[in-house]
């Protein structure tokens, strides 16, 4: 099999449109509120995931035949927790604001529901290859949601990108003035509803 | 020969095996890490210092370097600890906090200076940290620096009614002495609260309203000296006025 057949192909682009964590099974929804106040946290939490839904499908594509079927739910549990732990201590040495910015948002990437969703779903039931592709477009489906969120409240709510200033100080002279309301975790519940329903009205096609 | 995965005895060994690898693992990225870790703790923490005594937006080195440049000393009185810092030729106390919020523990850096005019001990600035309150409400006294900004300037030791000296400096609900009181963080009561409690132990080494295993009018009389060497213009007979102000007894 080709290591991008057909079928790869679709393992990996479905998550990003017709089967989107977030948007078509609506998973992980809790930490996608939560860091997404602006870009650079919700860049980093992106990435994170990403890397620990692939290697964490990986890992238990690659040992789906040894594991006893009584206990998958604890295997599957202690390689991401482990995944997990070594990201965030990896965090820690090489991008210490980021690490303390997103606090324990990093440990609980362990009760994501993506990560324990795409192992039962997928992993457990494929070979390594399409696993690992399958997590990847998992993870990047959520960082892409996090990173348009991320971005609006940021610009709205900061006036800026990344920290950088993007709104010019001659609007703020004129009377324009921050919203607030946009740093509150209730306004991503809003942006992420509005996202899915621009994404069901415009992209999304029923099976 | 296939495994029968569903035995007992598969599942046991199989756990366990799993589980040694994962603890080496986890242990040798510990071990790996750490000397980069305590490094970025390390640097954090004189950040903070850094932003009790007002100077922010500093990154990395430069942090590093005011950093080495303001500090002075550090000292222990018991396992509270007090650096001495110097700003503009000013003496600056700063007194490291430790105490307890809603959902953990808080801590934080209170810089302290003489008011040369009236001799009170006065707030030069403040930063506090928390390592689980609610992001936009206990967060707020990590996250606000306009919060942190209104410790500026308020008294912390006054006489109570009872003519002692007490800790004056409060986070209320309802400022009623704007000298030394401070409004609590809207929606975090019981963080506040914590902030308060925090202040008034951390200040109580100096009028022995906590117990301590410091004598309080030795450590004024150290912190006083500290504070004042190297100012020639301030006569012995000022710095008595200053002990009486205190209310040190000198026979003690």
């Amino acid at each position: 099999m080709a290591l991008f057949s057909k079928q790869n192909k679709e393992v990996f682009t479905n998550p990003l449109n017709l089967d989107h964590p977030i948007l078509g099974q609506v998973l992980g929804i809790c930490s996608a509120l939560a860091v997404t106040s602006q870009l650079k946290p919700a860049i980093v939490m992106g990435l994170a995931v990403t890397v620990i839904t692939a290697f964490s499908n990986t890992i238990i594509s690659i040992i789906r035949n040894t594991i006893p079927n009584r206990i998958r739910i604890v295997v599957q549990l202690v390689v991401v927790a482990a995944l997990v732990t070594i990201v965030s201590q990896i965090l820690k040495a090489f991008a210490y604001d980021v690490s303390v910015q997103l606090s324990v948002y990093v440990g609980l990437i362990i009760t994501n529901c993506i990560l324990m969703g795409r192992l039962e779903a997928f992993a457990m039931q494929n070979k390594p290859w399409p696993s690992f592709l399958d997590g990847v477009g998992n993870g990047l489906g959520y960082a892409m949601i996090l990173v348009i969120v991320g971005a609006v409240r940021e610009l709205l709510g900061r006036g800026t990108l990344l920290g950088f200033q993007i709104i010019p100080d001659a609007c703020y002279d004129f009377g324009y003035v921050n919203n607030g309301m946009m740093t509150m975790p209730a306004m991503a519940l809003i942006l992420v509803g509005c996202v899915i329903w621009v994404h069901r009205a415009y992209f999304y096609k029923e099976k | 020969m296939k495994l029968n995965t569903n035995s007992n005895a598969y599942i046991i060994i199989y756990s366990a095996v799993l589980v040694v690898i994962v603890a080496f693992l986890l242990a040798f990225v510990y071990q790996a890490l750490k000397p980069m870790q305590d490094a970025n703790v390390a640097l954090d923490i004189k950040k903070q210092i850094l932003y009790s005594l007002n100077i922010r937006d500093l990154d990395g080195a430069e942090a590093e370097a005011k950093y080495a440049e303001v500090v002075k000393d550090t000292m222990d009185f018991g396992g509270q600890k007090i650096l001495m810092a110097e700003i503009n030729d000013e003496p600056i106390m700063i007194f490291e906090m430790k105490g307890m919020g809603l959902w953990g523990g808080i801590s934080g850096y209170m810089s302290a200076h003489f008011d040369m005019e009236t001799m009170n001990l006065k707030v030069y600035g403040a930063y506090f940290n928390h390592e689980g309150e609610t992001a936009g409400l206990g967060a707020e006294i990590k996250d606000s620096q306009e919060w942190q900004e209104k410790f500026i300037g308020k008294r912390i030791i006054k006489e109570g009614a009872d003519g002692k000296e007490k800790v004056a400096l409060s986070v209320v609900k309802k400022v009623e002495d704007p000298e030394t009181q401070v409004d609590c963080v809207t929606g975090a009561t019981l963080t506040s609260n914590g902030v308060d409690e925090m202040i008034k132990r951390t200040f109580g080494i100096w009028t022995g309203e906590y117990d301590f295993a410091v004598d309080e009018s030795e450590l004024t009389m150290v912190l006083l000296k500290a504070c004042l060497s190297g100012n020639d213009s301030i006569s012995d007979a000022e710095l008595e006025k200053m002990l009486k102000v205190r209310k040190v007894k000198e026979e003690e």
